[in-house]
């Protein structure tokens, strides 16, 4: 299995779910090639904490009995899925990376789940991120890290590392990530894979085990914009289980990415935050060059609150997630630390099962919140965030979406950012303005940069304009398949 | 000793948190807390005084559903999943005790 998701000889999702629904290859053939690739090179990548080989082969099985039937299994039919694992499978343990879930089997299924199932897709594992979504290495994980499969010296990035490097390894075709600051587009560039963060409320969270739920969205990670258009069409749309997916049909995608960028215009933002590595910022130059190239128009536009974006973000997503993880207390689910009253046994089971950096970040949002300070910080940062949307409104009356590095640098050693918290944060400084704005944005991988490792180009676009930022996707791709 | 955050502010904030803490994770805590605080300072140039805070990227409104009776999560396999139950009810110790 390739590790390159630009190498045209890899078969795309949409081909492999034509191929078995027509009968001319099965679905079992599909899955015993992934679960080969996953005997091969799991145990060094360790992109799984659950790999589900048997159900993976008696779903497949089910599949080619509905083909053979004369019944469509639907438009992913036989293509392999790996899902994060802070996504809800019913009876199948779903940890977050955390040792207060280890073990918690869910008594429902995500809503993504129960889709991708209808549509044909074979789930074959449950993913490894940094515990709870908090990080941007995957080094976070109470089970350990996930390596990079070019350089497996290096972090896949995170938090979503473990989904990225599934499909970068040839472990499943597409993958879902959840992107609260840059958890799917920061391990997509670094693995050099395509990751999609769409508009918040684009695809349902129910199920979605919350992190921050003002910026939390689900995405797909895929090795083709075609692939990832497919994707977010299935996935895609209104849940009443979710109050916050967005109450109408989404355009198809698929269609979209048949017209080309002429006329499209990209914005070059003029007051980008520096700190891009050098062969990084390369990468982006010959982004614009290829999508002058095509037909499009680069224009400047500003967005001054943008250099905002990581103090706004860390004091909101801390703030958000230090109540939601009020919930793991040791009564309804996980584990529990026996003491002599509720108040001891929740402070022991919580000290207990989270890790650090969760244990960092329920404490500067607890502190943010609470009594004398909220002004000063919480309150203060929703006011940034207002500027940085609206920022981000005005640039789009000039330009039809931006483009940004995804990532400051190429996959990193692991270690490298040390013990100081704020190094790591920086990490998601051109993808956290985003979140913040709930406007989409995707990193699509655009050559490759020092040591040869993958660099991911970020597109962004205003609310709800996925069509025209997979325009400019896939005109970026044929750019790099040249 | 921090300039933004004290050691009696972080143990207070980590009972708020139901979080026990040690010595040494107070110490550790403080110092990085008080070095985030210290890059938040960014903003404080800004003039914040007419903007309107930004809780959500959409408008939200709230949903109410047909009140019919549903299928709803399986109790047993609920409770199944709990530390303790008995008698259909999560079992907790004691409460009332200050901590």
């Amino acid at each position: 299995m390739s590790a390159d998701s630009n190498d045209p000889g890899t078969p795309t999702a949409s081909a492999v779910a034509a191929a078995v629904r027509a009968g001319t290859t099965t679905a079992a053939l599909v899955v015993e090639q992934h679960l080969a690739a996953i005997a091969a090179r799991e145990s060094e990548i360790h992109a799984f904490n659950l790999v589900l080989a048997e159900q993976a082969r008696d779903h497949a099985a089910q599949i080619d009995a509905a083909v053979a039937a004369g019944n469509d299994p639907g438009p992913l039919a036989g293509v392999t899925i790996a899902l994060k694992d802070n996504m809800c499978t019913r009876g199948v343990p779903t940890t977050c990376s955390s040792k207060i879930l280890d073990g918690w089997k869910p008594p429902y299924n995500a809503t993504v789940v129960d889709v991708l199932r209808d549509a044909g897709a074979i789930i074959v594992g449950k993913t490894n991120l940094d515990e709870f979504a908090m990080g941007s290495s995957t080094e976070n994980s109470a089970f350990g890290p996930t390596r990079n499969p070019h350089d497996t010296s290096r972090v896949p990035g995170g938090s979503s590392g473990g989904s990225a490097a599934a499909v970068a390894a040839g472990f499943a075709q597409v993958a879902l990530g959840s992107d609260t600051g840059g958890s799917i587009r920061q391990p997509a560039a670094l693995c050099g894979v395509v990751g999609v963060k769409p508009t918040y409320g684009y695809v349902s969270r129910y199920g979605l085990i919350a992190f921050a739920s003002s910026l939390d969205q689900i995405g797909p990670f895929t090795s083709s914009v075609e692939d990832a258009a497919l994707m977010l069409d299935v996935i895609g749309g209104h849940d009443p289980m979710d109050s916050t997916s967005i109450p109408q049909p989404h355009p198809s995608l698929t269609e979209a990415i048949q017209h080309g960028v002429e006329g499209l215009r990209v914005g070059r933002i003029t007051d980008l935050p520096e700190g891009a590595d050098p062969d990084v910022q390369e990468r982006l130059e010959a982004a614009f060059d290829a999508l002058r190239a095509a037909g499009a128009t680069i224009v400047d536009v500003q967005v001054p609150a943008f250099t905002f974006g990581l103090t706004a973000y860390y004091l909101i997503a801390p703030a958000e997630a230090s109540s939601n993880l009020a919930r793991y207390d040791g009564v309804r689910y996980g584990m529990r630390v026996e003491a002599a009253d509720t108040n001891a046994m929740y402070g022991a089971t919580r000290a207990a099962g989270f890790g650090d950096e969760v244990k960092r970040r329920i404490m500067l949002g607890t502190y943010a919140l609470s009594a004398g300070y909220y002004d000063a910080y919480y309150g203060k940062a929703l006011k940034v965030r207002r500027l940085i949307h609206d920022d981000f409104e005005r640039a789009y009356q000039h330009a039809d979406v931006l483009l940004t590095p995804t990532s400051p640098t190429v996959a990193f050693k692991f270690g490298d950012k040390g013990d100081n918290p704020f190094a790591m944060y920086l990490c998601d400084t051109y993808t956290i303005p985003t979140n913040l704005a709930g406007h989409p944005a995707m990193s699509v991988p655009f050559g490759t940069g020092a040591e040869g490792l993958p660099v991911g180009v970020q597109i962004l676009a205003g609310t709800l304009q996925e069509p025209v930022m997979f325009r400019a996707a896939a005109a970026l791709e044929r750019e790099a398949n040249k | 000793m921090s300039e933004r955050i004290s050691a009696a502010v972080v143990a207070k904030v980590a009972r708020l948190a139901r979080l026990d803490v040690t010595p040494d994770e107070i110490d550790r805590m403080t110092s990085q807390l008080d070095g985030m605080l210290g890059h938040f300072a960014d903003v404080d140039a800004l003039d914040l005084s007419d903007v309107i805070p930004m809780t959500q990227p959409f408008p939200l409104v709230n949903v109410f559903r047909a009140d019919i009776v549903r299928p709803c999560l399986d109790r047993d396999e609920v409770l199944a999943a709990a530390p303790a139950a008995e008698a259909a009810c999560f079992r907790v110790p004691p409460t009332g005790g200050e901590s």
